[in-house]
């Protein structure tokens, strides 16, 4: 089993160790936000529990999935809010 | 103790009591406004905010109508937090006899002056990408638009309020009395004339007349702009509408300028409980599924309820009440409150000024249903 | 075809320390137990990541308990909706089995739940990097890299030093622990605890991990600052106001109970918690709640809650009586947690007229604070009409403005249409599949 995962965030490849999750992949990247807010302002993370839905974004093609609940798998993709559409 | 005299007292804020109140105080009249929890609440909150011209009868017709032409007057008064979309209805047609019905309604709509455009298969899926391949077509409706109810009424107090109107909140009527009403902390106010614009509490003020509930439900998703462009709704959804006794379900979907798709529609008689009834919500997202088969996928962040008034020949009660000197009735509007609250507001206006209103009264008197239940 | 249906004698809902307490009680009478949680390891908040590094004894003792007893436990998992008293419709959250619906049957259910962070609105607060406090060790938990980083670690209680010093010990470089409560009831707080053999051992260990960070008292945030992340924050203690820069604000104005899930199962509540017996029974004779759902008391209490709970679902009432008297001692803990960190009304003016309330809908205060009600606002500006569906901005504008949150509709959480309408058909098994098979 390996200790370290490869996943794509926003088209770009990257490996995390077994155990992380979507979020913290994400913000492994250097990003401080992870979607815009209705209004359009950068928005991090929160709570880190699943509760305030700030960490949203699309995973495997599914939009608004909690990033901080999804344990990264192979070959996941994710895609941050201003990276829907790529 | 007595609070001031009007003109007239509007019970009830929510958008019929509130286009009452803006219509009248516009006319010059003393208006007061009596609500009992929050402008907007009731049907007005928990229905869908659509504009529809509904064909189901010549008087529905002509009320929804003459309401619609009325909105769009309105509309670019209209705040922003009122949402005015004019994004049109189309009617989806399942299968050949609905198609054929399709051109039924096109005609009756056109040769009263609303705009309708038959959509053939190809059509139909460019305008709406996410309805399933195979639907034979539909009726697009340009003119049907869409707002956010709860503001729309506020909206509507505002402008009573700036004709003078005063509104009493947190007040609960308990009482209609000769010269006005009586509150439930013991005051009252004093009114030449009352509208009756409870809803479903109308009968509970008024033991005589026949509202009752008509519960619905209703889903709301997470935001996903463009799935859905059009309020989308079946031909099937007068059939709904008519049924007078069972539980119906019948798709009928709305884009929400926020991108999010508001998901409806049930109709169920006799239930007390406000509670989300598991097999109508089963059906109703299943009856969905089957013109959308990606609905499903969507983030659904809440589900709800809310009770229609229903009136037993499907036509609000708009007008005098019999054997009562001073009282008006502005209730039972069922599915089409938001729609044909501005109609109501103008006849009901009309009725108290007594002049020629707009558009043939008779079929929403309440003098049509009741000769005189004053106990 | 996994089943879609499964059966539980006792059915615990939170495998944070009550539930986990709660299940290996419960599992000693031989009854059938199952656990849910939404996070893919047991542990909640304050024992995650325990199974993996350093854990305190009692972690150890329980989590060894666990994984030892016979119990199912439901990793990514969430209850959605309830179809009536017994039958619960819980939701996949893992990504190999997104939105996948299933039925948990249960004779008695305990409601463990736990707490969430209670976040107060101050400008700039929505910025990327200021978090909760028990967020941002959360993530860290979860891998994010804290190592030289500058964080003030502030807002109030207990947790603020364990997340100081987890914190540390992972390379971070905090800069100041700044506790809005009063130096003399946190020095009470304190002293209390020497009487504690083992909260004073953790207290001292907290103590000697957090040497040379400045605790400050009577210490909160008036402003984050930055443009696109956080720059630096704005304190204030006293009448001194300074700007210390750093990476992160680990904020977070102690703890409200997750009673959504109880609410919709109509059992009572009082002063926002669950009410219970001192058999942990709630209002519905079936269904018990242990832990922060009950009182906010701290991990001790939470496991005894469990205990009390788990016997008393399994029908092992003797076991359950001989331990109600620890519980008194445990309650004047929760009681003094209460008082010592209670929020000063300082704390309602930190928002100002354009600061975003509810995050879920940018909505500002000036747009909410003039209406009479939860309900009122949330219909007429959309404050808790997003998908958190109240659970940040509901407990901030109760605290601001009063108010008392509207009921509870399902789904608890967001769930997908789909998941809707297949765990309403749930009557039987054969529905589910049959359901499926028509797709």
């Amino acid at each position: 089993m390996p200790d370290v995962i490869s996943i794509t965030v926003n088209g770009a490849s990257i490996t995390v160790p077994l155990g992380t999750t979507a979020l913290a992949a994400i913000l492994s990247t250097g990003a401080s936000s992870v979607r815009r807010s209705v209004s359009g302002a950068p928005r991090g993370p929160l709570c880190g529990m699943g509760v305030c839905f700030e960490c949203r974004a699309t995973v495997n093609h599914r939009p608004h999935s909690r990033t901080c609940e999804t344990l990264c798998a192979p070959g996941m993709d994710i895609r941050t809010g201003d990276h829907v559409n790529d | 103790m007595k609070l001031p005299v009007y003109d007239v007292l509007i019970v009830g804020a929510g958008i019929v009591g509130a286009a009452c109140a803006a219509a009248c105080a516009a006319e010059g009249l003393s208006v007061g406004i009596a609500e009992a929890e929050i402008i907007g609440g009731g049907a007005t909150a928990a229905g869908m905010g659509h504009l529809v011209v509904m064909d189901d009868s010549e008087a529905q017709f002509a009320l929804t109508r003459y309401s619609q032409t009325l909105w769009q007057r309105l509309a670019p008064e209209l705040p922003p937090d009122v949402e005015y979309e004019g994004c049109g209805t189309i009617w989806v047609a399942a299968d050949a006899d609905e198609m054929r019905a399709v051109t039924e309604k096109k005609q009756f709509y056109e040769s009263r002056g609303v705009p309708a455009e038959i959509l053939d298969a190809r059509a139909l899926h460019q305008a709406e990408p996410n309805l399933r391949a195979g639907l034979p077509g539909g009726l697009l409706v340009p003119q049907d638009a869409v707002i956010y109810a709860p503001c729309a009424a506020r909206f509507l107090v505002e402008q009573a309020q700036s004709g003078g109107a005063q509104l009493h909140l947190p007040r609960v009527v308990t009482e209609i009395a000769p010269d006005g009403v009586r509150l439930n902390d013991g005051t009252s106010i004093v009114a030449q004339s009352i509208v009756i614009a409870a809803g479903t509490w109308s009968a509970k003020l008024l033991p005589g007349i026949e509202v009752r509930k008509r519960k619905g439900h209703l889903v709301i998703t997470d935001r996903y702009p463009g799935f859905v462009r059009h309020q989308l709704v079946e031909l099937g959804y007068l059939k709904s509408a008519h049924s007078l006794t069972s539980d119906s379900v019948a798709f009928n979907i709305q884009p929400r300028k926020t991108g999010q798709m508001l998901l409806g529609s049930s109709r169920q008689f006799d239930k007390e409980s406000a509670l989300i009834d598991h097999g109508i919500l089963r059906r109703m997202i299943a009856r969905a599924e089957e013109f959308i088969p990606g609905l499903g996928g969507l983030s659904a962040i809440r589900t709800w309820t809310g009770f229609r008034a229903a009136t037993p020949d499907k036509l609000p009660l708009i007008g005098p009440m019999p054997g009562y000197e001073n009282l008006f009735l502005a209730a039972g509007h069922e599915g089409l409150g938001i729609t044909t609250s501005l109609g109501t507001a103008r006849l009901l206006v009309d009725q108290l000024l007594q002049r020629a209103p707009g558009i043939p009264a008779a079929p929403y008197l309440p003098g049509r249903v009741y000769e005189n239940v004053h106990a | 075809m996994t089943s879609r249906r499964a059966s539980f004698d006792t059915l615990v809902v939170g495998a944070g320390p009550a539930g986990i307490a709660a299940a290996c009680c419960a599992a000693e009478s031989g009854a059938r137990v199952g656990v849910l949680d939404n996070n893919p390891r047991a542990g909640g908040q304050i024992w995650r990541g325990h199974e993996r590094s350093d854990a305190s004894p009692d972690a150890r003792r329980w989590f060894g308990k666990f994984t030892a007893a016979k119990i199912d436990f439901l990793p990514s998992t969430e209850v959605i909706d309830q179809l009536e008293n017994g039958r619960l419709i819980v939701q996949s959250i893992d990504a190999s089995s997104i939105d996948e619906v299933r039925e948990l049957t249960y004779k008695n259910l305990i409601l463990s739940t736990g707490a969430r962070e209670l976040f107060l609105p101050f400008p700039g607060w929505t910025l990327p990097n200021v978090m909760g406090a028990g967020g941002l060790q959360a993530l860290v938990k979860c891998g994010l890299p804290i190592g030289g980083k500058k964080v003030i670690v502030a807002g109030s209680g207990p947790l603020l030093l364990a997340v100081a010093a987890h914190l540390r010990e992972h390379g971070a470089d905090v800069r100041l622990i700044a506790e809005q409560a009063p130096w003399h009831r946190v020095a009470r707080f304190g002293m209390s605890l020497a009487f504690e053999k083992t909260k004073l051992a953790q207290a001292f260990a907290i103590r000697r991990q957090l040497s040379g960070v400045p605790y400050k008292t009577s210490c909160w945030p008036l402003r984050a600052n930055g443009e696109e992340k956080l720059e630096s924050v704005t304190l204030r203690t006293g009448d001194r106001t300074w700007q210390e820069p750093c990476d992160y604000l680990a904020c977070g104005f102690h703890l409200v109970p997750n009673t959504e899930l109880p609410a919709l199962l109509r059992c009572d509540l009082r002063a926002g918690f669950v009410r219970v017996d001192q058999s942990q029974r709630t209002s519905i004779p079936n269904i018990f709640a242990a832990g922060e759902l009950t009182s906010i008391g701290g991990v001790d209490l939470s496991i005894l809650e469990g205990q009390i709970a788990g016997y008393g679902a399994s029908g092992q009432s003797a076991r359950a009586a001989q331990l109600a008297p620890q519980k008194r001692r445990l309650d004047r803990f929760a009681a003094l947690l209460r008082e010592t960190f209670s929020l000063r009304d300082e704390l309602r003016s930190l928002a100002d007229a354009e600061t975003v309330v509810c995050r879920c809908e940018d909505v500002t205060v000036s747009r909410i604070r003039h209406h009479l009600s939860w309900r009122a606002s949330k219909l007429h500006t959309r404050c808790g009409m997003g998908p958190c569906q109240g659970r940040i901005c509901g407990p901030a504008t109760e605290f601001l403005l009063g108010w008392k949150l509207d009921s509870i509709r399902p789904p608890i959480f967001a769930a997908s249409l789909q998941s809707l309408a297949v765990a309403a058909a749930a009557r039987t098994e054969e529905d589910l599949m049959l359901n499926e098979e028509s797709r």
